[in-house]
């Protein structure tokens, strides 16, 4: 049998997915040694892991360096990559919205500021609702734009709202809920299907046992 | 000697088969007037186009693809078989420039019978074949996706929507948007099963009989299990699977559509369907099915490649005499060889064996 590689999100939603892949007998003990290694193998089930920056998952997935992975619906929607998306993990749960200063009145005389990481997101959402608006990309610490009136507003994840309240922001609106899937490149989807179909069936299992 | 690389050797031979089954080459020009896209826009799932304006002032297009022109041009008194092999130029999705693509291509265009539909798919799993050991050719049918969807009482858009679904296999999407648009629940099972149904013909295709609710699902199974019959009688049963995902628009595909996979190369290779709702579009009373083969991607996830640069560097000085040095290289060549002729050695160079004119000569 060939190796099957899985490309998991660094951080704490990567460690909590290999926990269930464990759980349904695809372990891989070398993950756990505290080194640099930056792949992993387990030689008696034939699976590959390697960790990977959890927005290049999808890219790893649809260029086929990986067969399957797991990503937030989140990167699924701003990059749209042609891949299979075959299970919704029901972790790494979150909201993707439209934030505000407390207080914030939405003038829809005036183009809205908008400052995100997700553009593509933020473009459909205002799209849809005709609404012509100034995107400001930005990489980290989104919260910063409207504080100091950059922006009007800012498009991004939210889990807890506790960054919100502390620096006096509030969601103003949800966009999508969001959480991890897991995915599946299309061509390794025909050559290694069964491989693919028993992951898929076994964590469909632990979601539904949950 | 390695003259051709890979895809150099799949283009000829693929050309070879089309040639055999009495498909003719349709040369064509690169432009073609920029209207034609601008009304068929859907059917290449593309919006990024090369557009410049000619002489006398119309707007023209570099090709983004090559079977709307066929289509174009079809003339239904006259059936015809004809491959292409062209230069197609459009955006790619990663880096948002444009790039050139060979298309190597084939399409008949008159009344399809199970045999000229049989004929087209066959060639298709033949073509996949010669690229490698290790294919599969994934087969679906827009009539009976399309049968499903309007028992269920879906509009175009709501279609549209869940076709998207079927082809990322995202039962979870499917199951909740089927509930917003108010499908009662077997029927929303049903959809949502087709997203899982993936496999051999033999296995599947008593699944998804048990799924047809109208003639136009059960028309599209029996003319699946037609074509089947032809493909395993032909010794292809084993690499044709039955997938729902495999989606192509369905205002301009409405039969039988299949895509072809190679082992080590990340995505679809060939892509193809019936697609005679573009000829009703285009005013044309026949029918057409035909595929594409995209042969850049075999050169780009080619892993193998050439040890060497050349097989025998012959390296002279100014005392050997011309026609001693053109001798020798015939020799080499004689044998089958590759030489390259140089008065020093290059350090880059990677070659199999060296020879020097004079020593060779005093050997002789």
């Amino acid at each position: 049998m060939e190796y099957l590689n899985i490309a998991l999100p660094k951080g704490r939603l990567g460690e909590k997915v290999y926990e269930m892949f464990e759980k349904i007998g695809y372990g891989c003990p070398a993950i756990k040694e505290k080194n640099r290694q930056l792949i992993f193998e387990n030689e008696e089930n034939k699976v590959r892991y390697f960790w990977s920056k959890p927005s290049d998952v999808s890219i790893y997935v649809e260029k086929g360096a990986a067969d399957i992975g797991v990503v937030g619906k989140d990167i699924l929607l701003e990059y749209e990559p042609d891949i299979y998306e075959l299970a919704d993990l029901d972790i790494g749960k979150c909201r993707m919205c439209v934030a505000a200063k407390k207080g914030f009145r939405d003038n829809s005389e005036k183009t809205i500021k908008v400052a995100t990481k997700f553009v593509n997101i933020a473009k459909g959402h205002y799209a849809s609702k005709g609404r012509d608006i100034e995107i400001c990309k930005l990489n980290g610490s989104i919260e910063i734009a409207p504080i100091l009136g950059m922006t009007d507003v800012i498009v991004d994840i939210v889990e807890t709202g506790t960054t919100l309240k502390e620096n006096d922001l509030e969601v103003i609106e949800t966009i999508i809920p969001i959480s991890a899937r897991l995915v599946a490149n299309k061509a390794s989807s025909k050559f290694k299907s069964q491989q693919i179909n028993d992951i898929r069936r076994k964590l469909q299992e632990v979601i539904d046992n949950d | 000697m390695e003259a051709f690389n890979k895809n150099e050797t799949v283009l000829y031979n693929l050309r070879m088969l089309y040639e055999q089954y009495g498909y003719k080459r349709f040369k064509m020009s690169k432009f073609e007037e920029y209207d034609l896209y601008l009304e068929y826009k859907k059917f290449l799932q593309t919006e990024n186009i090369i557009t410049f304006t000619d002489l006398h002032g119309k707007l023209y297009a570099l090709k983004p693809d090559i079977t709307l022109s066929i289509a174009k041009n079809a003339n239904p008194a006259q059936p015809q078989k004809l491959y292409y092999k062209e230069n197609v130029y459009r955006a790619s999705k990663d880096t948002k420039e444009y790039k050139e693509i060979t298309q190597l291509g084939l399409e008949y265009i008159g009344e399809i019978d199970s045999y000229t539909m049989a004929e087209a798919v066959l060639l298709a799993a033949r073509s996949l074949r010669l690229i490698s050991e290790s294919y599969i050719l994934d087969v679906s049918h827009m009539g009976f996706i399309s049968g499903l969807f309007e028992q269920a009482g879906l509009s175009d858009v709501q279609q549209e929507k869940l076709l998207g679904f079927l082809g990322k296999k995202d039962t979870h999407e499917m199951r909740y948007c089927c509930e917003q648009y108010g499908v009662e629940k077997e029927m929303s099972e049903k959809i949502v099963s087709l997203c899982e149904t993936y496999g051999s013909f033999e296995e599947t295709l008593p699944k998804i009989k048990a799924l047809a609710v109208n003639a136009k699902m059960s028309d599209s199974v029996k003319e699946m299990e037609e074509l089947y019959s032809v493909l395993s009688a032909m010794g292809e049963g084993e690499h044709i699977n039955l997938d729902f995902s495999i989606v192509n628009d369905m205002s301009y595909y409405n039969g039988i559509i299949y895509r072809g996979y190679v082992r080590d190369v990340p995505f679809s290779v060939l892509s193809g369907g019936r697609y005679d709702n573009l000829l009703q579009k285009l005013g044309k009373s026949c029918q057409a099915i035909g595929f594409a083969v995209y042969v850049d991607l075999l050169e780009l996830y080619d892993k193998h490649s050439r040890e060497y640069d050349v097989d025998v560097l012959i390296h002279y000085t100014e005392n050997d005499s011309p026609a001693t040095i053109a001798k020798l290289a015939e020799e080499y060549i004689s044998q089958g060889k590759s030489v390259k002729v140089l008065g020093y050695v290059p350090e880059t160079l990677k070659y199999r064996e060296k020879v020097s004119v004079s020593q060779k000569g005093a050997e002789a």
